[in-house]
């Protein structure tokens, strides 16, 4: 597990944990949970980080083990700045499979 | 083959439902993540890094051809179509839902498997030797033993909370093929005065502390097995540590308060709890004797196989690989590594389980055995069998002629799944793999044994590896450790660090430079890297890896 991570405007975080019933990565957004990393609310502050995350602890019954981690501002939205949370947001390596194959099944069927 | 009685089925089948009924209230929340992490842990369900993950035993890597197939059934109706094989003889899913695993646990239940202990501070599955029965060095078949083990210790209600995880491991054969010397307890099968009965190894285990185990008893009466091991395992429950997990097994029990007192603690206690069984665990292990009997083995001459030898250079050189000595004349075990170019070592389809079960039914007396380094066997083949099995095996990709050697690589899940991680571990032993074959380097290399690890918990067993790579992160970069001179089998031993740690992209290219300079120094064919390695020590090795340090 990654050391606890208090965000900052210099060093900006987001939110993010496991899903309870299927166990696939999410990361908080506005309105509850999303399996889009750049749909993330990117926090900046570490009160309004530490009561969101205070919040997600409250949804035990939707989420898994919710931890504050880094990201950077990207042109679509907040993006990992360690690897471990990069593989997060794909999936594995060796296989395309977890977050890059529900991403690719999602764009074939708009 | 061992069968499973009902009674053993009535109970998995009670623990499934009460795991249901404890996912049916985490679910509904009368349960929190705390309340239920250890009910999860306790029925092997993990959570990694995209998903859930269960670990299902194969108790001594014995598995039937039909519960094979139900393997296959889950990895294909609730996973993605593969599973992997642990060095621990088990299996784990890596894609299941939560939702879903009360239901695979009621599958696994009707064909008596379970995932009961597979995780926890509890007694683990319970090692052997994969030729268990077939190996013609064999002192006697060690599953009986592992049988009355795991039976005893499934549920132990003294044991259910040991300071930490705790793993037994059993070698039946004058050669050393569980790896005794590197678990918490190690039975090697001996004989005294034309009796059986064990050496017993205690304290050894790899992670943050490798240690290689100590002989706590030189021969322990066979009939003393189930007293003696529970008097190690209670003196370690009361004396093993618990204020740091880190330290809480008994290898640093045993470090720290000394063999010697360790030995007198035990022997004392085995006093008490020999009294304590009445017998009952003598009579149990002549039961599941008769239980392990040996199939009806074919008592025919040996047809076609030396002429498709001859005739066939892919086949010959799987033979020269992939088989094992067998202790019935005209037989052989088969060797089916899970290793194939750009493979997942470990990782077996759906399609490749159903195909293993069919060619065990077809041409080995309905026996697989899932192995310590990720690969299953077929104990029991007859020659005549050998080019049929063969061809139905390189037509599913399941072929490869590299049993022991560069690309038969034990690599854990590392960093593409297991939430421990510090670096990925997969794609090195990918890369690794097919780089020596390209090179057309494999054959030439011969035995070699390559361990990767993700993280200092040593899944992959990187420490025994004769070329060990530990996965670490280094400021937010995947770097990777080497270590040298590591052996699991014949002169068990701890590999020792080379140097620095490579960047991700610069370890083929050492390994390259590695076993270059060995092809270069060794004596002979016949001197594998090991060998060279004792021979001459790790100066001209780390001078491979480290050019620049060498000439500076
Ligand atoms: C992905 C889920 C896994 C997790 C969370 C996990 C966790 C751990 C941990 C924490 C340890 C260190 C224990 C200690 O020293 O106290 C360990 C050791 C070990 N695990 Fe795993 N492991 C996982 C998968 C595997 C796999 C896939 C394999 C085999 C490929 C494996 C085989 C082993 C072995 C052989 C050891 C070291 C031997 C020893 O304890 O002495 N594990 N594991
Ligand atoms: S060695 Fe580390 S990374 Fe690999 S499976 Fe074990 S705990 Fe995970």
């Amino acid at each position: 597990m990654s050391k606890a991570f208090t965000p900052s405007a210099a060093k900006p975080g987001v939110i993010t944990a496991n899903d309870l019933r299927e166990g696939h990565n999410v990361w908080m957004c506005e309105d509850g949970w999303t399996a889009d990393p750049a749909q993330a609310t990117l926090f900046e502050d570490e009160a309004i980080a530490e009561l969101a995350l205070l919040k997600a602890i409250g949804q035990s019954n939707i989420v898994v083990g919710p931890y504050v981690v880094e990201a950077r501002r990207g042109p679509e939205g907040p993006e990992p700045t360690h690897f471990r949370e990069a593989f997060r947001q794909t999936g594995p390596s060796n296989y395309f499979h977890g977050i890059q194959a529900a991403k690719q099944a999602e764009a074939s069927n708009v | 083959m061992f069968d499973v009685r009902p009674v053993d089925t009535d109970y998995v089948r009670h623990r499934a439902a009460q795991f249901r009924a404890q996912v049916d209230r985490r679910l509904d929340g009368s349960l929190t993540e705390d309340e239920f992490r250890p009910l999860r842990l306790m029925n092997g369900v993990y959570l990694q890094l995209h998903a859930y993950m269960l670990r299902v035993a194969i108790p001594y890597g014995t598995i039937s051809p039909d519960q094979m197939r139900m393997l296959a059934h889950l990895a294909r109706n609730y996973d993605k179509g593969y599973g992997h094989w642990t060095t621990r003889q088990n299996i784990q899913f890596n894609w299941p839902k939560l939702v879903d695993i009360p239901d695979m646990l009621d599958h696994l239940a009707s064909v008596g498997m379970h995932a009961i202990q597979t995780s926890g501070n509890t007694i683990r599955n319970v090692t052997t030797d994969a030729f268990a029965g077939a190996a013609p060095d064999e002192i006697a078949d060690p599953r009986p033993y592992a049988e009355l083990l795991r039976s005893w210790s499934t549920d132990h209600a003294e044991f259910q909370f040991l300071p930490r995880k705790f793993k037994i491991a059993i070698s039946g054969g004058a050669k050393d093929r569980a790896i005794v010397s590197a678990h918490d307890i190690g039975l090697r099968l001996v004989e005294q005065d034309g009796k059986p009965g064990f050496e017993v190894w205690v304290g050894g285990g790899l992670g943050r502390t490798p240690l290689l185990g100590q002989v706590i008893r030189d021969f322990l009466p066979e009939e003393d097995l189930l007293p003696y091991i529970e008097a190690i395992i209670a003196t370690y429950n009361l004396t093993g540590r618990r204020d740091n997990k880190y330290k809480a097994r008994i290898k640093i029990t045993v470090s720290e308060r000394g063999l010697d007192v360790f030995r007198d603690e035990v022997e004392a206690e085995f006093i008490n709890r020999r009294r304590d069984f009445h017998g009952a665990d003598r009579e149990a292990l002549k039961i599941f004797r008769d239980r392990f009997a040996a199939p009806a083995f074919r008592n025919a001459p040996v047809e076609g196989y030396e002429q498709a030898r001859a005739a066939n250079p892919g086949f010959r050189s799987w033979t020269d690989t992939n088989l094992h000595p067998h202790k019935i004349d005209g037989y052989a075990s088969v060797i089916v590594t899970f290793k194939a170019p750009g493979a997942t070592p470990g990782d077996a389809s759906a399609d490749q389980m159903r195909l293993l079960a069919d060619l065990a039914e077809r041409y080995g007396h309905a026996d697989l055995r899932v192995m310590h380094d990720q690969n299953v066997a077929l104990p029991h083949v007859h020659k005549s069998d050998l080019p049929a099995l063969y061809a139905a095996l390189r037509e599913a990709g399941l072929a490869t002629a590299n049993a022991g050697k560069t690309s038969d690589i034990i690599a854990c899940p590392g960093m593409d799944y297991c939430t421990l991680a510090t670096a990925r571990s997969i794609p090195i032993a990918q890369e690794i793999a097919e780089h020596f074959r390209a090179a057309g380097l494999e054959d030439e290399i011969g035995n070699l044994n390559i361990r990767i690890s993700g993280c200092i918990n040593a899944c992959g067993h990187h420490h025994l590896g004769h070329i060990g790579i530990l996965g670490l992160d280094r400021a937010g970069v995947e770097n990777y450790q080497i270590t040298l001179g590591g052996d699991a089998y014949d002169i068990p031993a701890i590999g020792q660090r080379a140097g620095a740690g490579f960047p991700a992209e610069e370890v083929v290219p050492a390994i390259d430079r590695l076993l270059r300079a060995y092809l270069d120094i060794r004596e002979d064919e016949g001197e594998r890297f090991i060998d060279a390695y004792r021979r001459l020590g790790p100066a001209p090795f780390k001078a491979a890896l480290y050019p620049e340090v060498a000439h500076a």
